[in-house]
């Protein structure tokens, strides 16, 4: 019992710590802002081609059309999102890592 | 027509000999279930892609573009976005929090035993739906194939189930990894090659190639020859369900990747979450690529081969196979088929080591046995039962539906469920605090049911067909649907959530509050995470 007690205080007390609440804020400044635009950049796509057929028949360069270019835009979105995830994580992982630090040198589990 | 079975065997032997290393290197749980937690990230990236481009992919999306034209492609674009789910919200934490399963992360601070059963039902639920489809289109292709050798369809299925269950038993997930590895790689290979000689076909102009899209002939339901701009939307979805149909497949696919158990098991296979999401990067490359060139694979089929000659030999799942047949002849179209064979036997290995680790771990030892492993090894041994036990009801199932079962539902029904039950109790788990256990019951109960109800009263099943209908092309039910869409995601998620937020809000439970900070700062930093095992 004594040691639930403990145990509990020591992940209490890191999630209460300021390094802790700026690697939430951190993670949180991207990742909030990059779900909600791929996920309303996707549904524009299904939503478009369900609802504005015609729009998105018209045509662009030669016969390839808006509806073509949109949904190839996706991919190219799709991975410019996760790169910039990618680069935005490496500040998640050295945040990360002092709190680790910290928190391997309290021991106990 | 041998030169397939040729090359059949070579990939068999390979793969063999693989799961015949592996399986020196399978002692102990944690190599068993996840390799050790020794694979590399651009490893764990290509076998996630390889776990991931089912035959519904490779040979079901070709076909569909080669018949609806720009409708088709929209599969494409969904089966890749998923993944961004699957990067910001769920591989690192599970990665971080859990040890085998998807179920980890939600008993972490919630009881166990009812969690990890409900989770349990569901991963072998998803799994064994998923699996039946690859079967029976195991069976379909292989029987097709390889027709002239005298091998037929229930000979098909027992060939791919059994070598199925060699690789989960004996080699484990090293075997697994290593055989999504291999298959990933030839896929895209076969894939560059179609793609490369479908713009030679049109002299290496785009232009010409978008030109000959926009002028498809083929015959209609009537039997009259009409010519459409296959880039043009509405072929497939069409008012006054079209719109509701693509938006509510949207939502399967984007919510439901990240709640596939046979993916989410991949990233407990890297040292940690960093790798984990590396891995991901790795397989949105690949699988992006991939899903690109089905522009060249579908709308090659479509404009090359023709929808007509696609009916009358095979359907619309040979039309990459012919596309191959017609662009170069036998030999390219015996590779071609059996990177088509390789491809089902890798997702469905997949699928059955993440079914049977889910029932050895979740089920028999922490459901069952209260979290106390009686004998050293009995998880694995209860995990390779499981899988021999997973793979005779898939292959006997697969053979009862025989080769000409709509499955096409049943993929459709394992991104619903996976979306509905399991997405909504693993976000609500890591984000919510106030979470708790009759909130993930509730959850992964409505969303199963719901999702499986509104299927089986959905047009897949329910339809009036006339007489002239016979056969498994008949609907199963001969009544007007009550269900309008094809997919139910669009109702049965938020359904989900809904009754995981009612269920939780119903009830007080301090303990999984209390532990919510646990679960917060290892699912965000790692700390206390499962370590890779040193050889």
């Amino acid at each position: 019992m004594a040691e639930a007690v403990k145990s509990i205080t020591r992940w209490d007390r890191i999630a209460a710590s300021r390094q802790f609440k700026d690697l939430m804020a951190t993670k949180r400044i991207f990742i909030v802002p990059a779900f909600i635009f791929f996920v309303v950049y996707y549904f524009a796509l299904p939503v478009l081609v369900g609802y504005a057929p015609a729009f998105l028949s018209t045509k662009v360069i030669g016969n390839v059309n808006i509806a073509y270019l949109f949904a190839l835009s996706q991919f190219f979105v799709a991975w410019i999102i996760a790169g910039l995830y990618v680069k935005a994580a490496n500040d998640f992982d050295r945040l990360s890592k002092d709190i680790i630090e910290k928190g391997d040198g309290q021991g106990g589990n | 027509m041998s030169t397939s079975l040729v090359m059949f065997m070579v990939f068999i032997v390979v793969t063999l000999g693989i799961t015949y290393w592996a399986s020196k290197r399978s002692a102990g749980s944690s190599a068993y279930f996840a390799a050790g937690r020794q694979i590399k990230a651009w490893q764990n990236g290509v076998a996630v892609a390889g776990d991931y481009m089912s035959a519904a992919s490779f040979l079901g999306i070709a076909g569909l573009i080669a018949f609806f034209g720009y409708d088709g492609f929209m599969y494409s674009v969904g089966w890749l976005v998923a993944y961004l789910t699957v990067l910001l919200v769920v591989a690192e934490p599970l990665r971080n929090a859990g040890k085998y399963t998807m179920a980890d992360v939600l008993a972490y601070r919630l009881k166990a035993r009812p969690v990890r059963a409900m989770a349990s039902l569901s991963t072998l639920t998803v799994s064994t739906f998923y699996m039946i489809a690859q079967m029976v289109g195991a069976g379909t292709l292989v029987a097709l194939l390889l027709k002239d050798s005298g091998i037929k369809f229930p000979a098909a299925v027992i060939g791919v189930g059994v070598l199925m269950i060699i690789y989960v038993v004996f080699g484990g997930m090293l075997a697994t990894t290593w055989v999504q590895i291999i298959k990933a790689i030839l896929l895209i290979a076969g894939t560059i090659l179609l793609s490369i000689l479908v713009l030679a076909h049109y002299g290496f102009s785009l232009g010409a190639f978008f030109d000959a899209i926009g002028h498809v002939t083929y015959r209609d339901a009537k039997g009259q020859e009409v010519v459409k701009d296959f880039l043009t939307p509405g072929l497939q979805y069409r008012p006054p369900y079209g719109a509701l149909n693509l938006i509510s497949l949207g939502i399967a696919l984007i919510f439901g990747t990240a709640g596939l158990p046979h993916i989410l098991v991949r990233f407990y296979t890297v040292p940690d979450a960093k790798t984990a999401r590396h891995s991901v990067v790795w397989a949105m490359v690949l699988i992006g690529s991939f899903y690109i060139m089905t522009t060249f694979l579908g709308f090659g089929a479509a404009t090359i081969v023709g929808q007509d000659f696609i009916k009358k030999n095979g359907g619309t799942n040979m039309s990459a196979p012919l596309l191959a047949q017609a662009l170069a002849g036998n030999v390219f179209f015996a590779f071609i088929s059996a990177i088509a064979f390789a491809t089902i036997l890798a997702v469905v290995a997949g699928l059955t080591i993440s079914a049977s680790t889910s029932f050895a771990h979740d089920f028999w030892t922490n459901v069952v046995h209260k979290g106390v492993e009686r004998a050293p090894g009995e998880e694995v041994r209860v995990a390779r039962v499981a899988a021999f036990v997973v793979g005779f009801v898939a292959m006997g199932i697969a053979i009862l539906l025989g080769p000409t079962a709509n499955v096409a539902f049943l993929v459709a029904l394992a991104f619903a469920v996976a979306a509905s039950a399991n997405l909504p109790v693993i976000v609500l788990s890591i984000f919510w605090r106030r979470f708790n256990t009759t909130g993930a019951v509730l959850g992964l109960a409505v969303g199963l049911l719901a999702s499986i109800g509104l299927i089986l009263v959905s047009p897949s099943i329910m339809g009036i067909d006339p007489p002239t209908v016979v056969g498994a092309a008949r609907h199963a039910i001969q009544a007007k649907p009550w269900f309008p869409l094809d997919n139910p995601a669009i109702v049965s998620v938020p359904l989900g959530f809904l009754a995981a937020i009612l269920g939780t809000l119903l009830t007080k439970e301090p303990e999984a509050e209390a532990k919510f900070n646990e679960l917060l700062v290892r699912s965000n930093t790692g700390l206390g995470a499962e370590k890779a095992v040193a050889h």
